[in-house]
């Protein structure tokens, strides 16, 4: 549970720390007085900078986190029993990192294409964002046909099994974000205006990014072992 | 009002701290009460499935105190049977009950309303979170009737024994059980991270993180502990489905069954129990902290006082929070750990009675010369005082290693987790229901009924539950369908049984006034006025009663003082809501 607890220690400890800059010598029960310096907190401003939807979303991720975490761990406590047969992870994946790493790069790309209004290369960082994180799930499902092809079965070993249960678990997040993907690419075609669409695309520029780290985590985790 | 300032305030309010919310208005009835976007329908949704459920439940634990007082007298109680409804009744009142009730009923109507905001800030996550929870209780619910019947494992459903055959339900009810979780957690995410937003993002003007109510603040800490402890459920429950339908072996040891040796081969019963307490403890305090909360709240509206100590009040909430996740192992001491993990989870579970006797004090401190009004929400909210210390001093003897050990898998832990975490939530689950009915229906509740309902189900709580801790203590197993005979077990214990049995199904019954209660003063109780317990917090100080839809008039209240201005020297009266403006 190592992996948790840090991950969990981590964010108590951002926790902690954003209440104490929130609450100390903060005296709630002098009303009087002292209300116009409470009125115009910090906080106040940080709610005009930061979209509903995009809090939603960071809060989302640490909950994606805290399960990403508890499997690892789970992942680490199995390994050490015994019966553990690594597997030879198959070389496509190295191609589908780096898919998913440029469809990455595009997004972020579309996103400062769509701050600084060129409709142009924003529709055209979206759409090779989408065909390509298409084709790393693609690429995903060829690796899998490889492994069954191979004789490496879910059930035959542990690592098999938490090799495809990973790949599974990251694909379907990344199907998950795809529907918000193409939302956002529907508009675009539609021809909404790039300041209105700057949103979702920032929503998904974070997603992919978090989903990259994960996958790059997760793959690190298991050619490592 | 000692300060006594020149200038006018309101003209340091910054012009839109909190921009003003679009609410989808629905037009069918559908929409309006069905498919609601509002989330104090939601809020009410979310109870009234919540209560059901919790019914079947409280009807699982008479059927069990049936077989408990009187063996073998109902041949409809199997053991089969009996461990189907021990199963079921651990699940639905720990999460199905507690959790929706707290989080999705409580959380949804207070949260808006006591901040100032005109609804969730998600409001379609927040109806298709309430949906995809009913379908999981209907899922769950469906467990009883499928070939099998519902799981048997224990509501832990440790395996392997929740898996392999000889257990009840193994066919469908335990993978029933778990996509109902499944489907629980991802319904309850979607409304956590609703509750999360609107408390940190869509707080009125002046609302500062400091002047919020407690019941807030336990709602709030309780909904990132859930956000964070649920996926270990959402994990453990993944990789069990993956055990019974796909054969993997992560759970599962090499086992021979029935004569048999099955295909599984290595996994480790441990890894589960790891995964499922890492949920489980921050469990406990997932139901207590909106507890805390909600208790602080009535007991300050009801004494006329302020409440004592509220930042430390604050910061034990999130000590508390902090420190339910480093306990969790201290249900598992008597699975074969290392001593120094044993003391260090011993050492950490010791550490969580610091801030949890520190709320304790300060409530009896908050009573402490006050004005008590002893009203049905007062009783309750001190019966809870007393409940949740007599089951919290039984924690500290569990909480140690060697003191656990003779103790583990009796009747002992049983009482002590029935005080803390069942009784105790409960009593405050009714005190709040008795203090916000009249604004959720705009009538008072009959005060009769409610200190009749008060009475039998504290003294009837305790003549069920204080019995067990010397059952404990003579090593009555629980879980157990019978006992058989023993050298150590007196047949005093089975009389014991029966009196015990005969308390439980007294409350059992009470509780069907509790309900009558609910549904006469919806037509016939005394109309209720904005504010009837003359309170501060911005829920009372609504245009009308029940709040319509975006809970405010044209304007959002703004908020001057915290909430809890109760006999302030010098005042009007013997309360100040939170959006009246200083004396300038």
């Amino acid at each position: 549970m190592t992996i948790t607890l840090i991950f969990m220690a981590g964010v108590m400890g951002v926790i902690v720390w954003w209440l104490v800059k929130q609450t100390i010598n903060v005296q709630p029960w002098v009303a009087d007085g002292v209300d116009a310096a409470l009125l115009t907190d910090v906080d106040a401003e940080e709610v005009l900078l930061r979209p509903r939807a995009k809090s939603g979303l960071l809060a989302f991720l640490a909950v994606v986190t805290s399960m990403f975490c508890l499997f690892m761990s789970a992942y680490a406590m199995r390994m050490s029993l015994g019966d553990w047969t690594p597997l030879p992870e198959p070389d496509v994946l190295w191609l589908n990192t780096g898919l998913l790493v440029l469809s990455s790069v595009s997004l972020q790309w579309a996103l400062h294409s769509a701050k600084h209004g060129r409709g142009a290369s924003l529709r055209l960082g979206l759409y090779v964002a989408g065909a390509l994180s298409i084709a790393f799930i693609f690429g995903q499902l060829f690796a899998w046909q490889q492994l069954v092809q191979d004789g490496y079965y879910l059930s035959s070993n542990p690592a098999n099994t938490f090799f495809y249960l990973f790949t599974a678990l990251h694909g379907l997040h990344l199907l998950g974000g795809l529907v918000a993907w193409i939302r956002a690419a529907f508009r675009v075609w539609n021809g909404v205006e790039a300041a209105q669409v700057r949103l979702s695309v920032e929503l998904c520029a974070v997603y992919w990014h978090f989903l990259l780290i994960v996958w790059l985590v997760l793959f690190g985790l298991m050619l490592s072992t | 009002m000692s300060t006594v300032t020149t200038h006018d305030e309101t003209s340091y309010v910054p012009p839109a701290e909190v921009g003003e919310m679009e609410l989808y208005h629905a037009k069918t009835w559908l929409g309006k009460y069905v498919f609601s976007q509002d989330a104090k329908v939601i809020a009410i949704q979310y109870a009234c499935t919540a209560i059901a459920i919790g019914m079947v439940a409280l009807v699982l634990s008479l059927l069990m105190r049936l077989q408990l007082g009187f063996p073998n007298a109902f041949s409809f109680i199997t053991p089969t049977a009996y461990y189907q409804y021990v199963t079921m009744h651990g699940m639905i009142m720990v999460v199905y009950l507690l959790t929706a009730l707290f989080l999705g009923g409580f959380g949804n109507y207070l949260i808006p309303v006591m901040i100032g905001a005109r609804d969730m800030v998600f409001p379609f996550l927040n109806m298709l979170s309430f949906w995809i929870y009913f379908i999981a209780v209907m899922i769950l619910v469906a467990s009883f009737f499928v070939p099998g019947g519902a799981s048997g494992a224990g509501w832990t459903l440790y395996p392997p024994q929740a898996i392999i055959e000889g257990t009840p339900g193994t066919e469908w009810g335990i993978v029933l059980m778990l996509v109902s979780l499944f489907l629980f957690i991802v319904g309850f995410t979607m409304g956590g991270l609703n509750y999360v937003i609107t408390v940190l993002q869509a707080r009125t003007r002046g609302m500062t993180l400091m002047r919020m109510p407690l019941t807030i603040w336990g709602i709030f800490i309780a909904t990132i502990l859930a956000l964070l402890a649920f996926p270990a459920l959402l994990v453990s429950a993944i990789m069990m489905l993956l055990d019974i339908l796909l054969g993997t072996s992560f759970f599962m040891p090499a086992i021979i069954s029935m004569g048999e040796q099955l295909e599984y081969g290595g996994g480790s019963p441990i890894l589960f129990q790891h995964l499922f307490w890492f949920f489980g403890h921050p469990e406990v305090y997932i139901v207590a902290l909106p507890a805390f909360g909600i208790v602080s709240d009535i007991l300050s509206v009801h004494a006329r006082k302020a409440i004592f100590g509220y930042r430390m009040m604050v910061w034990a909430i999130v000590a508390i929070g902090g420190l339910s996740f480093i306990v969790w192992a201290h249900h598992m001491y008597v699975s074969g750990m290392n001593p120094y993990f044993g003391f260090f989870f011993a050492t950490t579970t010791l550490i969580i009675a610091v801030p949890t006797a520190l709320k304790v004090y300060n409530w009896v401190l908050t009573l402490w010369r006050g004005n008590i009004h002893l009203t049905v929400p007062m009783y309750f909210a001190i019966g809870f005082i007393f409940t949740f210390v007599n089951g919290g001093l039984t924690g500290l003897f569990l909480g140690n290693v060697t003191v656990d050990l003779p103790l583990s898998d009796t009747m002992f832990v049983v009482a002590h987790f029935h005080m803390v975490m069942a009784v105790s939530p409960v009593l405050v689950v009714f005190g709040a229901i008795y203090h916000w009915y009249p604004k959720i229906t705009g009538r008072m509740l009959h005060d009769g009924m409610g200190m009749f309902h008060f009475w039998l189900t504290f003294v009837g709580s305790y003549a069920i539950y204080y019995p067990m801790h010397y059952l404990g203590f003579l090593g009555v197993p629980r879980r157990y369908f019978a006992l058989g005979s023993t050298d150590f077990i007196p047949p005093s214990a089975a009389s014991l049984n029966q009196a015990i049995s005969i308390a439980a199904i007294i409350v059992g019954i009470t509780q069907l006034l509790f309900i009558y209660n609910l549904a006469w003063s919806y037509f016939n109780g005394k109309k209720a006025s904005d504010n009837p317990w003359n309170a501060t917090t911005l829920e009372w100080q609504t245009d009308t009663t029940p709040p319509g839809h975006g809970n405010f008039g044209k304007e959002l209240p703004k908020v001057y003082r915290w909430a809890y201005d109760y006999s302030v020297p010098g005042a009007d009266s013997d309360f100040i809501p939170q959006n009246q403006p200083p004396r300038s």
